[in-house]
């Protein structure tokens, strides 16, 4: 069962990195940005179907992490300099947001 | 010529890692786990694409706000990581099945907070 | 006092760099608004930034620093690895759980890079410490003993005797 899950995912990876890779005709830069994008996949599966509320601040503190990623790549891909201000913001607001999120989940008010 | 090979080589060790860690947030039983593999990964991650970034542009402002954001990964990512272990230990979220130990609910008395 | 003022100006000039490094030098108006903004931000929080009187041996600790940089850097690399290996695998081997190690670091500061560290390396994640035992509970993917001296030896040692050079 569980070699079964595995040999299925392996599948839908791999039919991603091939579709990416010939079929897509882009620039190599948007191959990336196309990567980039197929991982907040997984993370919105996480968010929206994960067990408990502590699985999504994860996802959601994980997701923030991964844009900052992708919004570096965005400024290499169009030579704008101030897609990095805006990830650096994002990072720092992102970080925020963990923190006051998990303090709720603690049962904690937010002037503690 | 050697600076864009270099550069892209950090992009491409980047987006892989992302990809190892984000799979790991799928595929692992709980959130303890979950939060070791992406925590490592996706910072290594973003911090290999910040760094080829950087090496690809110089030091104009847009290397170096991309320095900046390394920095502020690696400071704040470990961080949020304890305190959201810290906070779902002690909301009662249950390990995994094949946990062997747990000398923190053996020391602390999870209802005082 | 002497200490509050010394924390202030390292401040203000550290504030006043970045600025200058984030916009483009040459305007003005950016330069006397970054002047202005570096003195309000150390006015406001300039004094938690230095908090203790200078220490001997700069050179030495400024070189165990770099020690302490490229060492963590190969550690990282190696968990990130180790991570790799256990998401492709399919029959997942891991074995969590989470130990208590202890440590001799008495700093804040050092304590806090410690614990940092211990997060991003193979295999351990902070999950809580209590300042007064000197205790830190860690979440292992895979266990190898329960005993506090072997974790202590197996996990904290790894930097511990580096930071306590740089620190201390």
């Amino acid at each position: 069962m569980k070699l079964l899950k595995w040999f299925l995912g392996f599948i839908f990876i791999a039919a991603f990195i091939y579709y990416n890779f010939f079929i897509y005709d882009g620039k190599l830069l948007f191959r990336l940005i196309n990567i980039s994008l197929f991982c907040s996949l997984f993370v919105l599966f996480r968010v929206i179907f994960g067990p408990t509320a502590a699985d999504r601040i994860v996802a959601v503190d994980i997701l923030g992490i991964l844009i900052v990623g992708l919004l570096a790549l965005l400024g290499l891909y169009y030579k704008q300099g101030f897609f990095m201000d805006v990830a650096l913001i994002w990072a720092l607001l992102s970080f925020v947001a963990s923190l006051a999120f998990s303090k709720i989940l603690e049962g904690r008010q937010l002037d503690d | 010529m050697i600076k864009e090979t270099i550069g892209m080589i950090f992009i491409y060790i980047g987006i892989g890692f992302d990809f190892f860690g984000v799979l790991g947030l799928v595929r692992l039983p709980d959130v303890y786990n979950r939060l070791q593999a992406a925590t490592k990964c996706v910072t290594f991650g973003s911090a290999g694409i910040m760094f080829g970034v950087f090496i690809l542009n110089g030091f104009n402002s847009f290397g170096f706000k991309a320095l900046l954001g390394i920095a502020f990964i690696f400071l704040t990512s470990p961080v949020a990581a304890h305190v959201i272990a810290r906070a779902a230990h002690r909301s009662g979220v249950p390990l995994a099945k094949q946990t062997v130990v747990d000398d923190y609910a053996k020391d602390n008395d999870l209802k005082d907070l | 006092m002497k200490i509050e003022m010394k924390s202030r100006i390292v401040v203000f000039v550290l504030a006043y760099l970045v600025w200058l490094a984030l916009t483009h030098i040459g305007d003005i108006q950016e330069v006397i608004a970054g002047f202005i903004i570096s003195i309000v931000v150390a006015l406001i929080a300039g004094k938690f930034f230095i908090t203790t009187k200078k220490q001997k041996g700069t050179v030495r600790r400024i070189i165990a620093a770099v020690i302490y940089i490229f060492k963590f850097l190969w550690e990282m690399i190696k968990a990130n690895f180790h991570v790799a290996y256990i998401v492709i695998h399919p029959m997942l081997p891991i074995k969590p759980g989470i130990v208590k190690i202890r440590t001799r670091l008495s700093k804040d500061s050092a304590i806090t890079i410690l614990t940092n560290s211990i997060t991003l390396t193979p295999g351990t994640l902070t999950v809580d410490l209590n300042p007064d035992k000197k205790e830190i509970y860690v979440h292992c993917i895979d266990v190898i003993s329960a005993d506090v001296e072997e974790n202590t030896r197996n996990i904290g040692n790894r930097f511990e005797s580096i930071l306590t050079e740089v620190f201390e």
